[in-house]
Order: structure tokens, then sequence, then C-alpha cells
């Protein structure tokens, strides 16, 4: 039985173990505002408003959140927009205002997601709805209604105060790092869920059915950025979100990057355990630690081990991970930031890289004195540039360097042809985001992103 | 008046809220089945054996029907009866409906549809131009060609000729809504259907067909879509049709909707183009001779294909005067999704090969592109409020007279009110300035038809009630996609009767209020339909006028007789108390068109939309990464009905036609498999992609032919302004070297990278 709070009451229900909340919203409650649109979790048509125990509301994709991940939180739907006694939220009567919506079916979803931006008092707008896909307005008056409603006060009713029932959860959901340990080693063929925007896919687009799944997002300890002496220690069960603000001075290049991972729905979802473990080549945190020099720290059982973050990515779709093994946290060095994180896709933002290449080069008197270089998208595997590195290190940092350098990329990766790029267009981008890297240092401007009219 | 203002959209405060219904919203009965459809995985065959038993087997499924199964008509084309529902012995594309699964859930036919084990002997598919030229397949019997003038004295005298090609990519609607329908059977045999469709008659037409009845037993109600954008012109036809066929055999209500993938796969998107040109000019860029042809893949069924080509050929000369023009269109048939309508209709890919040309001789001439095109503009219309008579010799390839043309002042205003001129100056500066980052900008103006070239199509049905209290309740033929038709309608029907917009109730649409409606479509629903609900609402009010004595004044919720003031309500019961019919229908039939198309001859348009467009981008020269800066429109929508809902229409148009050619792009693999087939991987313009400054104007004139209210159709052509966006990466590009820039679209950051490889080859 899950426990938890729709538009402020309490529900108890009985789920089953691949049920996603928009399933259960609109077949067994028939709050139908919350629409499908891709059943992906990339159009945010089917956005809801998901408050933890820290308080804070998220956003987050209703198609690919699964039941047993709501245990004791608080969902609140578009229907939950608006006050008891029908009142709109000055988001919705910005939207009415503002000619905000037309065909009106991915506006719930910009409700919702525009509510939560409100009630944190964003107002990086178009951050915070690059989740919200709308093909009818051109987002121009989307942009307008939140600029207007910024100002005014968040409504009484958005804040979750009822309390909820203690109950068990429907389905394992340790809440600890070695009650996890020890679920897993029990179960070594089992499906470990964080955010479930990787999972989430496989039932509602394999169709595969999940035996033996287990929830980590209520292990506390599994979801801490700790400083510790050998660097920023961040726990596997961290949302990128988290990873983001932990970024933002530390890195600044890399959380650039992590504001244009997913979106944040799939950011306030998406864990940085799972970023890893799954083994994506074209996941986007792998390449920027690599460059870093994270450490990977795997657990089974009691055993843990450790290992340079790029040695777990053995080959396409394989892992060093045993069965009932997994990644429990990646440590960050100390180190002075000459991170350069660079994201090549198709659409700025909410896009899987065709390209995501990593810089951590040091430049000390003129010569290189360090270069870790991490690709995705170049190869099976996040992957680093070694032969680059070696033409590097120890050389001067200068443009014939550089042209030197970009060769090695040959050496280092055999991209592949795709939806999302040609082969050749990957290597051609390898090459230059290298010499972007050097442009950037010799202070060009490289970045279209940051152009004005 | 209601109309000329701002009303807010009929349905804001229901979509914000969640309470508007879509299909899928909509309370089903207890034991509604689900339907889902096994698709073809080859691109070209033969089914040479099919095993549906573990389908049939699958938890919770109720049925499985393959094609012998179906009753009567196996047929949900919109044109040429060539698309069956399920497959008959061939298949013809990746994703084509082979067998359709019945089951108690939506998601227990997803799965049970995955199960079905078919056997094909496969032949190598036609899957690109050249695969379909060689094999000669194509859909009529041959190029149509239309042509003015002498094209190869045209070309001879030119003192410069260049020829070249583009390709133009295709487009998935990506209506946020996918497709759905919900079909509840009657008794005697009469079925409801519930459809997410922009053409309930054609749906009860093709229901009718394959439920063995006649029309009469068949009604279709569409309330509104959750965009439609031509996608839902013919493409829910086969969703219609599962759902009613087997309600019908089951006698329970049906439901199906597509998942996004399926959605994908199954469904047609916009024609894409090759462009080829050769053209002769002078030294100011006059175009002397154009000889211009168009390839376009249409996929493995007739569907719109052919008034789709056609209306590509029809917009070949967009703005432009050309006296010595050939136009040929080879409409091929590939094993692939059946390409469909989509905003436009083939007009934007026409219209883009004509604005290549321009961009192509400025640049071969070193001139202006803008220079380039004012030069060959049509000839003014003049002062249109004086009817004035146009140039004897304005008329376009199709032999139609050009008599309302208002680019040249149009443009003028734009290219002061954008700062065209001091930008460009500023773009070539900061060029000079950057190595890594280019600017570009351009202008580009268009000139769209407005009517269905199926001159019959060009008709409305309205049917007004006026009840006892005075509320009105109205009912025409158009669909509500999110245009805001059921708004500007509505504000006619207000005007008319001289009472608030809150007065009228608008209601879904419902073939069994409006018959032998035509598709909401061509941009045509508010010049149809608000002139059908004119006249019907005009019926009304003269009947109650008469009743009053004749020569009543509606207006400000009264009517004036004499010195007599009643409420409208008042007015209304009077005549009701006096037994005047307070119902109405109206028609209206578009005047003066007639098309023949086979000749390329005649009056295809009742009159033209124009508009245009600057826009500002920056590429980055390292990746072909690139972005809009800056967008300036100046459109013309007439006397405009509704402005707020207008320049809804232009932007959301403009940023649908950028995002056609920068980041939307369709990738079919070799096997004939669309890789691209949900938003991870076919990406629409997101809020960021959007014009950080983007300036939005009406331009100020009326309508030179009695439209409703001498306003203009919005719909399709300011998607077309989206031209500008790919001419200005060709002008940032440009910067980069001596070539040209020869750019494709889309235009993503690995084409423009191409394109600057080779400016500076």
């Amino acid at each position: 039985m899950v426990t938890f709070l729709l538009n402020g009451e309490t529900v108890q229900a009985e789920v089953g173990p691949t049920e996603t909340l928009l399933d259960f919203l609109r077949e067994r409650r028939g709050l139908t505002g919350t629409k499908e649109g891709c059943n992906e979790g990339d159009c945010g048509a089917c956005s809801v408003i998901v408050t933890g125990p820290d308080g804070a509301p998220l956003a987050m994709n209703a198609c690919i959140l699964f039941m047993g991940q709501l245990q004791g939180r608080a969902v609140r739907t578009v229907e939950g927009v608006s006050g008891p006694d029908g009142a709109l939220h000055p988001v919705q009567q910005a939207m009415v205002d503002h000619h905000g919506s037309q065909c009106g079916f991915c506006t719930p979803g910009f409700i919702t997601t525009m509510a939560a931006a409100h009630a944190c008092g964003a107002t990086d707008h178009e951050d915070q709805l690059a989740g919200n896909l709308c093909r009818c307005t051109g987002y121009a008056p989307i942009i307008r209604a939140a600029e207007a409603a910024a100002s005014e006060p968040v409504p009484d009713w958005m804040h979750e105060t009822t309390a909820l029932p203690e109950s068990e959860p429907p389905y394992p959901s340790p809440t600890s790092s070695d009650a996890l340990a020890a679920w897993y080693a029990a179960h070594p063929d089992g499906t470990l869920i964080g955010g479930a925007t990787d999972v989430g896919l496989w039932v509602t687009k394999q169709l595969r059915a999940l035996k033996d799944i287990c929830f980590t997002g209520r292990c506390n300890d599994l979801q801490q950025i700790e400083h510790t002496d050998a660097g920023l220690k961040i726990g596997a069960a961290c949302t990128i979100t988290q990873v983001l603000e932990a970024m933002r001075d530390r890195h600044p290049s890399f959380a650039e990057m992590l504001r244009r991972y997913g979106s944040v729905q799939v950011r306030n979802a998406a864990t940085i355990g799972g970023n890893i473990a799954n083994g994506s080549p074209i996941g986007d945190s792998p390449p920027a630690l690599i460059a870093l020099g994270a450490v990977l720290h795997l657990r089974k059982g009691d055993m843990r081990r450790e290992m340079p973050l790029e040695e777990f990515f053995i080959a396409y779709g394989k892992q060093d991970r045993t069965p009932g093994e997994f990644v429990e946290a990646v440590t960050i060095p100390n180190q002075p930031d000459h991170l350069r994180c660079y994201k090549i896709s198709k659409r700025f933002d909410q896009d899987i890289s065709a390209v995501c290449g990593c810089f951590n080069i040091v430049v000390e008197g003129g010569k290189v004195t360090s270069a870790r270089i991490a690709f995705g998208g170049m190869a099976g595997t996040p992957a680093r540039a070694t032969h680059v590195e070696n033409a590097l290190s120890g050389a001067d940092w200068t443009a014939e360097v550089i042209t030197v350098a970009q060769a090695a990329f040959e050496q280092d990766f055999t991209p592949m042809s795709d939806m999302r790029a040609s082969a050749s267009y990957r290597m051609q981008v390898a090459k230059a985001l290298l010499q972007r890297c050097f442009d950037d240092s010799q202070g060009l401007a490289t970045n279209v992103l940051v152009v004005r009219a | 008046m209601s109309v000329g203002t701002s009303s807010k959209h009929d349905s804001g405060k229901l979509h914000v809220t969640g309470a508007a219904r879509y299909v899928d919203d909509l309370p089903t009965p207890a034991g509604t089945l689900h339907l889902a459809f096994g698709t073809s995985r080859i691109a070209r065959g033969t089914i040479t054996a099919m095993d549906l038993s573990k389908v049939a087997s699958a938890p919770d499924v109720v049925a499985v029907l393959v094609a012998q199964d179906l009753p009567f008509a196996n047929d949900v084309s919109p044109s040429a009866h060539d698309e069956p529902l399920l497959a008959e012995g061939s298949v013809h594309y990746i994703g084509q409906p082979v067998f359709l699964v019945v089951a108690r859930s939506h998601l227990a036919a997803r799965k049970a549809a995955r199960l079905g084990d078919v056997s094909y002997e496969e032949e190598t598919p036609i899957l690109t131009i050249e695969h379909a030229l060689a094999a000669d397949s194509r859909f009529e019997e041959g190029p149509r060609v239309y042509a003015k003038g002498d094209v190869e004295a045209g070309l001879a005298v030119g003192t410069h000729r260049i020829d070249g090609s583009m390709e133009i990519g295709g487009q998935e609607h990506f209506y946020l809504e996918g497709h759905a329908a919900l079909a509840l059977p009657q008794e005697g045999g009469e079925m409801v259907v519930h459809a997410s469709s922009q053409h309930p008659t054609e749906i009860q037409h093709k229901v009718a067909d394959a439920l063995g009845t006649p029309m009469n037993a068949v009604r279709v109600e569409v309330r509104r879509m959750g965009g439609g954008f031509g996608g839902k012109e013919s493409q829910g036809n086969a969703l219609c049709v599962a759902c009613a066929v087997v309600a019908a055999q089951l006698n329970q209500p049906v439901k199906m909707r597509y998942d996004r993938d399926d959605d994908m796969m199954i469904t047609g998107k916009r024609h894409d183009f090759r462009i080829n040109y050769s053209v002769g000019f002078d030294d100011t860029g006059r175009i002397t001779g154009l000889d211009v042809t168009h390839y376009t893949r249409c996929g493995w069924a007739q569907d719109l294909s052919l008034p789709v080509a056609d209306r590509a050929m029809l917009h070949a000369d967009n703005a432009y005067l050309l006296d010595h023009v050939r136009i040929t269109s080879h409409r091929l048939k590939t094993n692939t999704q059946s390409a469909t309508a989509f905003r436009g209709f083939g007009g934007p890919q026409g219209m883009l090969g004509m604005e290549r040309v321009m961009d192509h001789i400025a640049h071969h001439l070193g001139l202006d592109p803008l220079a380039v095109r004012c030069v060959n503009f049509y000839t003014s219309g003049g002062d249109i409020s004086k009817h004035g008579k146009p140039a004897a010799e304005n008329t376009t390839p199709y032999g139609m007279q050009v008599t309302d043309f208002v680019l040249h002042e149009l443009v003028a205003q734009l290219e002061r009110s954008s700062d065209y001129q001091a930008r460009r100056a500023k773009v070539a500066d900061w060029n000079a300035q950057n190595a890594v980052l280019k600017r570009g900008i351009a202008l580009t103006p268009l000139k769209f038809g407005i009517s269905f070239t199926l001159t019959h199509l060009n008709q409305a049905g309205a049917l007004v009630h006026v009840y006892q209290d005075g509320s009105i309740h109205l009912n025409h033929g158009g669909t509500e996609m999110g245009q805001g038709l059921f708004t500007k309608v509505a504000q006619v029907a207000a005007s008319v009767f001289g009472v608030s917009l809150d007065r009228v109730q608008i209601t879904a649409t419902d073939t069994g209020k409006v018959p032998n409606t035509s598709a909401t479509a061509a941009s045509s629903g508010t010049d149809l339909n608000g002139m059908a609900v004119k006249a019907a609402c005009e019926t009304i009010r003269d009947r109650i006028s008469d009743h009053l004595g004749g020569g009543a004044a509606f207006g400000g919720g009264t009517v004036t007789v004499g010195d007599t003031v009643l409420s409208f309500e008042e007015a209304v019961k009077s005549a009701y108390e006096n037994r005047v019919s307070l119902s109405a229908t109206g028609f209206y039939a578009t005047p003066d068109v007639a098309w023949d198309r086979i000749a390329g001859k005649g009056r295809p348009f009742y009159y033209f939309a124009y508009g245009a467009a600057v826009t500002e981008v920056v590429i980055d020269t390292l990746t072909g990464e690139n972005r809009i800066l800056r967008a300036d429109i100046l459109h013309d929508c007439g006397s405009s009905l509704n402005p707020a809902l207008d320049i809804g229409q232009i932007e959301g148009g403009y940023v649908q036609g950028a995002g056609w050619l920068t980041t939307e792009e369709l990738v079919w693999d070799a096997h004939g498999a669309l890789k691209t087939h949900a938003p991870a991987t076919y990406k629409i313009p997101c809020a960021s992609d959007r014009p950080e400054v983007f300036n939005v104007a009406l331009w100020d004139g009326e309508a030179l032919e009695p439209t409703i209210y001498r306003s203009k159709a919005v719909g399709e052509p300011p998607l077309m302004l989206g031209i500008s966006a790919l001419m200005a990466l060709s002008d940032a590009v440009a910067s980069c070297g001596a070539g040209y820039p020869d750019l494709h679209a889309p235009a993503t950051a690995e084409q423009v990278l191409q394109a600057i490889g080779r400016v500076r080859a």
C-alpha cells in the first residue's frame, strides 16, 4: 500500500510494481488534466508537482514516475493548482490573460511546472520550462505569462501541510545504504530504481515487466554530498539537480552543462548513480567526472571497492559491476577549476548529446602540465582521449600544438553515425571542441548562447 | 463590436485548469475496449504467413482482426482508395498496420500487438528520390508541368545564369495530443464517434463505408484537438474506422489512441522535397527565366499528395513576377509513411525553393538579397481601398491576376521598423571582428494563396439557435485545434446580434448538426465558417427585426426600433411569443474561384495573404551550432478579427517554421525505418529556441475581397515567415568565405558546418 498526498488529501492505494503515476491519475482517479504526450519524459505534458520530506516542490514527469516512488510524498496535479473554491493560481490567470494556451493540451503541464517554479521564486523561465514542449504558441506568450505571475504571492493552498500517516511502502524501499546493500545482495538480479528516468522507459516503451524491484529514493545517506579529504563525495542517489547546485561554484562549466541535462523534471528525478550505472555512452555526467579524475565507489553487501570512473566502462553495455553490486558514490578530487564542458546536440535544451567533450587542462607558464580529456558520444562508452592528452601534456599551449593534438583524436576514437550525427561530424566536432577550449583560453568569443541581438 | 477585439480563447480557463476535455479524457462506459495495431517490420514485401496465436492468447486480449475480418470497405484513404486499414497481402512501409488487437486495456493491447509472428517475402524498398525515379515509381502518369512564357528564351536572355539544387526535409506534426478515437455503438446499427480530427465529415464517410451503412447512421463529434497542423486532416481515419468496426462487431464501446512512437511511425508527415533550379537574370537580379523542378517523396499511398504537390507549384513564384517560367513536379511513390497535409500544404516548400533562388542570385551578384527580392516583386495592387486596378501584366505562372499585392509597402515598413539596413551593417562589423562566431540577417517576404485548390471544398455551413432566454447556441462545420476558430466565429455571432461574447455558447463540431463539411484546413476555417455563421445569424436577426416592424438596430445588448429600445432578451422573448423561428442555418460558398489543375490555369485562390520577417542569427563556425537572436515580423491579416489570436498564430507559426528548417530532422535508416520517432530524437523548438527579441506587428490593411469583416486567413501563412531564419543562416555562413553556402534544410549544426566547409573550399 503506497501512502501519499494527492492534491492535499491522503491517498492509500494498492499499486502495481511499475504502475506509473500518470496512469494512476488518469485511469484510477479520473484526474485527466494530466496529459500523456510522449510517455517518455520528453514533452512535459504530464508534469506534476512532487514535494518530498524536505518540503521543496519539484516538477516531475508523471509518465515515468512509478507509484512506489511516491511513498510519503505529496503530489499536486493541475487540478490542485487552482484553489479549493476554483480560484485560479496566478500562473493560471496569467496564462489566460496573455493568451498562453492555444490547443491547450500542453497547458496543464506548463501550469504545474510554472507553479512549481513560482513557489520556489525561480525566474529563469526558459530553463524552468525547457522540459515542456508547446507546438502552438512559439512560447512567447507563455514566457510573458511566467514573467507576469512572478511577483504574485504563492497561494496558501499550494503548501503541503497535511501530515501523512505512517505506512509500509508497497515495494522494497530501503532507507539506508546498508539496507539497500543487504537487499541487493539477496536479489542480485533485481532492478534498482532511483529516479526512473531511464528504467521508466523500459516499462513505458519496451513494455518490460520488472521483477524484484527496489526503490533507492529513501536512502538518505545516498543522497548526501560530503566534503572529504579526497574531495567532494556525491551519493549515488543524489539527483542531477543536487549535483548541479554543488557544481555551480566549484566547476561552473560542469554546472552549465548540467543546466542543459534533460529538463527540470528530469533533473529532479534522475540520479548521478543512475547516469553512471546505466553505462550509456551518451550520458552527460561521466565525461565531466572522468575529466575531473573522479573515483567511483562500488558496494556489494559489505564489500566496497573503488576505481577511476573511466575503468568502470568496459565496453558498450558492459560495466565493471557484478550482480548485486551497486554504485554507492562518486568522489570528485579537490582541485582548482580548469574544467571546460561542451555539449553538442541538435537542440540546446533537453536533448541528448551527439558529442559531449570535457577538458580539464592545466596550463602553467605557457605549458600544459596536465590534461584529462573525456568524451561522450565518440565511442561505445564514455572514454578518455588519451592520445590527445599525450599530445598536449608537457607541450606549449599554442595554436600549433592544438593542430597537432587534434589529429590524435583519430587514434582515440572511431565514432558511429546515427540519427543524432554522422561519424564524420562527430570527429570534426571533437577536434573543434579542442580548438574551442584553446580559443576560450585566449579570450575569444566562442559561445553562441551568450550572444545577444 | 465583438469582432476586432482581442477576446481570449474560449477555452483558456478550461485549458489552464485541466478541465478541457480531449478524446482520451472523455469518461467511457464500463466495458470499453481498447485497440492497438500490429505493424509491419519491413518496408516492402509480401506477407507469407501470419501466426497471431500469441497475440490472441495474451492477457486481456478479446480479439485479433486481420484484413479478412473486416466486413465492408478496408479503406481509410482520403483520395485514391489505395490505403487499406489493415494490410492486404503486401506491406509498403515500416509501421503499416497489419493486424488489430482488441483488449481490455490500452496497455494490454499495446503489449499484445508486439507478439505477432508475421513472415514476409521481402522486396527491395524504394526509399529515395533516386530509387523512385529509377523505378519510375510515382503518382500520376508523369511529372506535372505548369508554365508561362518561354522559359528557354527567358534563360537565354539573362546576363547571368546559375543552377542549383536544394534538399528540404519533411516535418513531423508533433501535435501534443496524439491521435485518438472513441466509438460508441447505438441502437439500430448507428454509430457515434468522438474523434481528434480536422475532418469530421470524412471520418463519417469512411466509417459509414467500413460499416456498410449510409452516412446518416454515423455521427462524428469533435470538441477540440490538442493540435492538428494538418496531421489530423486524413490520418485519423484509421483509428476511427478501427474503433467503429470493432464497436459494431462486438457491440461495445471501443477506444484507440496511438502511443507517441506508434503515432510517429504510422502517420504521415510533411513532404520532403528536392528542388532543382536554373535561373537567368540581369545585373540587378531581375529574373528573366526560371526553370524549377520539384521532386517530392509522397510515401506509399496517395493521400493528399497531389494537391500538396500542386500547392508547392502554386507557390514556386512566391512574391515574384516571372515572365518566363516552367515548374515541373514529380510526385514519387516511396516505401515510407504516406506524407500528408502539414500547415502550408506544400506551399512552404515551393516558396522556400524560390527564396533559395533569390538568395543564390544575390550571392552571385554580391547584392543585398533584399534588393534582389524587391526588384522582382509583383506590381503593387495600389490603394486597395479604392479597388485600384492592377497592372495589365501581373499574373502568376498559373495565369491568376495578382490584384492585392501589398509587399512593396509592407516590406518597406518592416525594413524601417526592424532597422534592417543598420543592423545589416552591424552584422558585417561583428563578422569582421569575430573569428569564431558569425552573424547573419535576412528579410524574406511571403505571399500565400487562400482557398482550397479543389474548388468544391470552398463551402461551409452553420447552425445557430437563439433560445427564448436570449442565449445563443452556435455550431458550424469548422473544428477547433487551438487556432481560436471557435472564439473568432463566436465574435462574429456576437457582433451580428450586438451582444457580448459571453452570451454565445460554442458547441462541439457535430456532423449531425452541420453536414457535408470540408476539413478545417487551408487556413480557411474562419473565412468559410465565419461567413456561414454570419449568414445564419443575420437570418435570425432579420426575422426579429421584421417581427418588430423592420429596421431594428442591434448593438450593446439592445435592439432599437425607432424610439423603442428593448433589451436583446426582450426582443427575443417577443419574437418567440409571436411564433418567430429563432433557429437558422447559414451557408457560404467562396465566389469567383475556378481552377484547372491539369492545365495549371485559372484562379485557384480567392485572395493572397502577405507577410515578411527579418531574422538575425549567430553561428559557431567550429561546430555549426546556431541560434536565432531576433525576429521582426509584419504580417497581413487584413482587418483582424482578433489581433491577439492572430499574433498567437504568427508567433507560433514562425517558431514552427523555423523549427522545420533548423532542428527538426527526420532520419530514416537504410531499411526504411524511421529512427526519429519520439521527442527524444526528434527535436521541435523549446522555449529557449524562440527569438529572445520577438517583435510581431499586424499590417494595417484590409482584404480587397469581401471576406468576413475584411479579415484574412492566418492559419498557415506565418509558418513561412520561418524561411527568414534559414536565409539568415545562409547569410552567416556566406560570411565565412567566397563560395555559396548551398545550405540545405533542416540546417542542423551538422548541415551548417558542412556549408561552412563549402564556402571555404
